[in-house]
């Protein structure tokens, strides 16, 4: 059993509002993923979910069991800090069994533990050092070790991946997702890495200033983004806005674009609007009935594919193109739509149109 | 007091050391700087080379006219004298025993008292945290010769007037707003997620202070120690005013009180100096380490 549920969790430093009602429910052997930029309230969210950080308001229920006051030793949860926190005088031998020697645990078997540990994670030769003698991605082996030595209710993990080099990041996306897979467990998982988030979440939760802005699948958020501001932060390259309104059967742009209107959308005529656009629903490589004129701004190659940026009016549109796209910036190009996926969000509100009719 | 600074403080990855840029004016600079530091330690050193000189010569060197500087007769007899008197131990030995007790016992106190405090005025949301540190600073503007009449008429009181739990009373309560504050800015440096992680591993929160991160302050607490041992030890008002019997003294007014008669032996007194002075150099060179330490504690990886 691991299931961490948390209720309307309000906590402010001072001015700052760094939780301001979040709410969030983890189901029991999940991989969830907290998602959002930095200083949306993602450390200050597992540090009350641990019990570390005095709540002005809000609840958190472990295992359906009111756990708000309790100490963080009662909460029987593991945490690896965006830090590490590895305790400097100690090997990494000592740091890893430290869990299992404040539990008492005998010898041998936090011998018997260790030994699992760091043969999962690869650090048998790096027991006797001390912190300072570890690189970045072995501090980091290190930390993960020191929380999963145990079965507790949940793991929480605070960006571990962040401060590693790209290559090491990934490596250690599947190998995570593996562990995950192995241990069992519920793991709440923060970053602010939304490929992490897409690649490893069952659940995504989207957070900014100290609101949760969705929760859903991976596909959910991606797909069918909640807000104007989770479509702008979740994908890369990220989504193109353009300003709009429907009028008929026509959608028309501030910059004086028309396209077909979208079967789908409910939207009254003369309602301001953007149009989210991802760069993979665009192309400058086939004609459609549905396009829009522009002028070639840049080009971005990116090995696999090549980044097309094109100047509509003021609006700048982010398209992906096979990477063998040439062009001249300044030339004229037609950039067809797929309106069947393109997006629209109020652009008073930010939030999602109904699609209720897709 | 033994745990080596390497220990205390982890090491961080080799940094690079610049060597530092040549000063400008070169030669002509150093040479001026070396003349004028000379004549500086001259200036300083002078009563202490003197002290230890008068303590070493025979009476009649002492009062010779003019100064013998260089050749006289050299004698240990007034290190006897410090020590040991006709029938036993010297009133002066006393007061250095003294001096041990009422500055080790204060200085443990102090210790024991203001680094817990500084913990908590560190780690903790403390209301009106400011105010009461600053208030707690405050006592320390006040000095000694200020206060020791009212302090005089209160132990009185309560009957601690010539006794050594009296000084150990007064010199504890100087101590403990210093330790709160030298070791606040040490506890401030080591990160609290250390304890934070000791409490997920299922430690209490004094458990995790003890076990991680009072290790990490042995420097901090060598120095702080060292301050507030030396303020003891050396402290005059207080001793003076409120101990009077021979069997409670502690040395500094033993030996102010050894000159004042119609005769002074001042062979004595410079051999009681050198005496005194001692115990506070040797403590200075064993924790110098750590009191470098101390400054360079800001290096701890984060
Ligand atoms: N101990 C603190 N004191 C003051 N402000 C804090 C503290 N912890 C966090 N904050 C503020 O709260 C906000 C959210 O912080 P945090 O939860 O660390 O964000 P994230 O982990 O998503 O980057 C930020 O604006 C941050 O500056
Ligand atoms: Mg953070």
């Amino acid at each position: 059993m691991g299931t961490v549920a948390v209720h309307g969790l309000c906590k402010s430093f001072g001015k700052v509002q760094a939780l301001d009602g979040v709410t969030l429910d983890v189901p029991d052997g999940s991989f969830f993923v907290v998602l959002g930029p930095s200083g949306a309230g993602k450390t200050t969210t597992l540090r009350a979910i641990a019990g570390l950080e005095k709540l002005d308001a809000g609840s958190v229920h472990l295992d359906g069991r009111d756990a708000t006051g309790d100490a963080p030793a009662a909460r029987d949860l593991a945490m690896v800090f965006q830090s590490y926190a590895l305790y400097p005088r100690h090997t990494a031998y000592e740091n890893i069994a430290s869990p299992l020697r404040a539990r008492r645990c005998s010898s041998s078997e936090v011998a018997a533990a260790v030994e699992q540990m760091s043969s999962l994670l690869h650090i048998e030769r790096l027991l006797q050092r001390r912190p300072a003698q570890l690189s970045g991605g072995e501090m980091q082996r290190v930390a993960l070790a020191r929380a999963l030595v145990r079965r507790p209710r949940a793991f929480l993990m605070d960006e571990p991946l962040t401060n590693l080099d790209l290559k090491l990041r990934v490596e250690m996306r599947t190998e995570l997702t593996r562990i995950h897979r192995s241990l069992g467990g519920t793991f709440v998982y923060v970053t602010n890495d939304q490929v992490e988030a897409l690649s490893m979440a069952d659940q995504v939760a989207v957070l900014k200033e100290g609101k949760v802005q969705q929760v859903g699948t991976p596909t959910e958020v991606y797909e069918r983004p909640a807000n104007q501001w989770v479509a702008g932060f979740v994908g890369s390259p990220p989504i193109s806005l353009l300003a709009c309104h429907a009028e008929g059967d026509r959608l028309v742009g501030a910059e004086g674009w028309t396209l077909p209107r979208p079967r789908w959308t409910t939207a009254e005529d003369g309602r301001p609007l953007l149009l989210g656009l991802r760069a993979e629903d665009l192309s400058v490589e086939q004609r459609g009935d549905a396009s829009l004129s522009g002028e070639l701004y840049g080009l971005e190659p990116l090995g696999d594919r090549t980044v097309v940026d094109v100047r509509v009016g003021t609006e700048i549109l982010k398209v992906k193109a096979r990477p063998t796209v040439t062009g001249t910036p300044g030339e004229r190009l037609h950039v067809t739509v797929d309106l069947d996926r393109a997006h629209l969000f109020d652009a008073g509100t930010g939030l999602a149109l109904s699609e209720a009719g897709r | 007091m033994a745990v080596s600074v390497d220990e205390a403080v982890p090491t961080g990855p080799v940094r690079d050391h610049t060597p530092p840029a040549r000063r400008f004016g070169g030669r002509g600079r150093s040479v001026l700087e070396i003349a004028l530091l000379t004549v500086l330690a001259v200036v300083m050193l002078f009563p202490v080379l003197w002290m230890i000189e008068t303590s070493i010569k025979e009476n009649r060197d002492v009062y010779a006219i003019p100064a013998k500087f260089f050749d006289f007769t050299v004698t240990l007899d007034h290190f006897k004298d410090v020590f040991i008197a006709s029938g036993g131990r010297s009133a002066l030995s006393v007061s250095f025993l003294n001096s041990v007790v009422v500055a080790g016992v204060s200085t443990v106190l102090a210790t024991v008292l203001g680094v817990p405090a500084a913990w908590a005025y560190s780690r903790f949301a403390v209301k009106a945290k400011k105010d009461q540190l600053f208030f707690i600073l405050s006592t320390r503007f006040m000095p000694p010769v200020v206060v020791v009449i009212p302090i005089f008429l209160m132990y009185r009181q309560v009957g601690l007037i010539d006794t050594k739990l009296g000084l150990i009373l007064i010199y504890t309560a100087f101590n403990v707003p210093f330790t709160i504050w030298m070791m606040k800015g040490f506890v401030d440096e080591v990160p609290a997620e250390y304890e934070d992680a000791a409490m997920l591993d299922g430690y209490t929160r004094l458990q995790a202070f003890w076990r991680f991160t009072l290790p990490l302050l042995v420097p901090g607490i060598a120095a702080t120690a060292v301050f507030a041992l030396i303020f003891s030890w050396n402290e005059f008002v207080f001793a003076i005013f409120l101990t009077s019997s021979d069997d409670v003294r502690t040395a500094p007014p033993a030996i102010a009180g050894l000159i004042g008669g119609t005769t002074v032996d001042w062979g004595l007194v410079a051999a009681a100096s050198v005496v005194f002075a001692l115990p506070v150099l040797a403590f200075a060179y064993l924790v110098r380490k750590h009191l470098i330490a101390g400054v360079t504690l800001g290096a701890v990886r984060r």
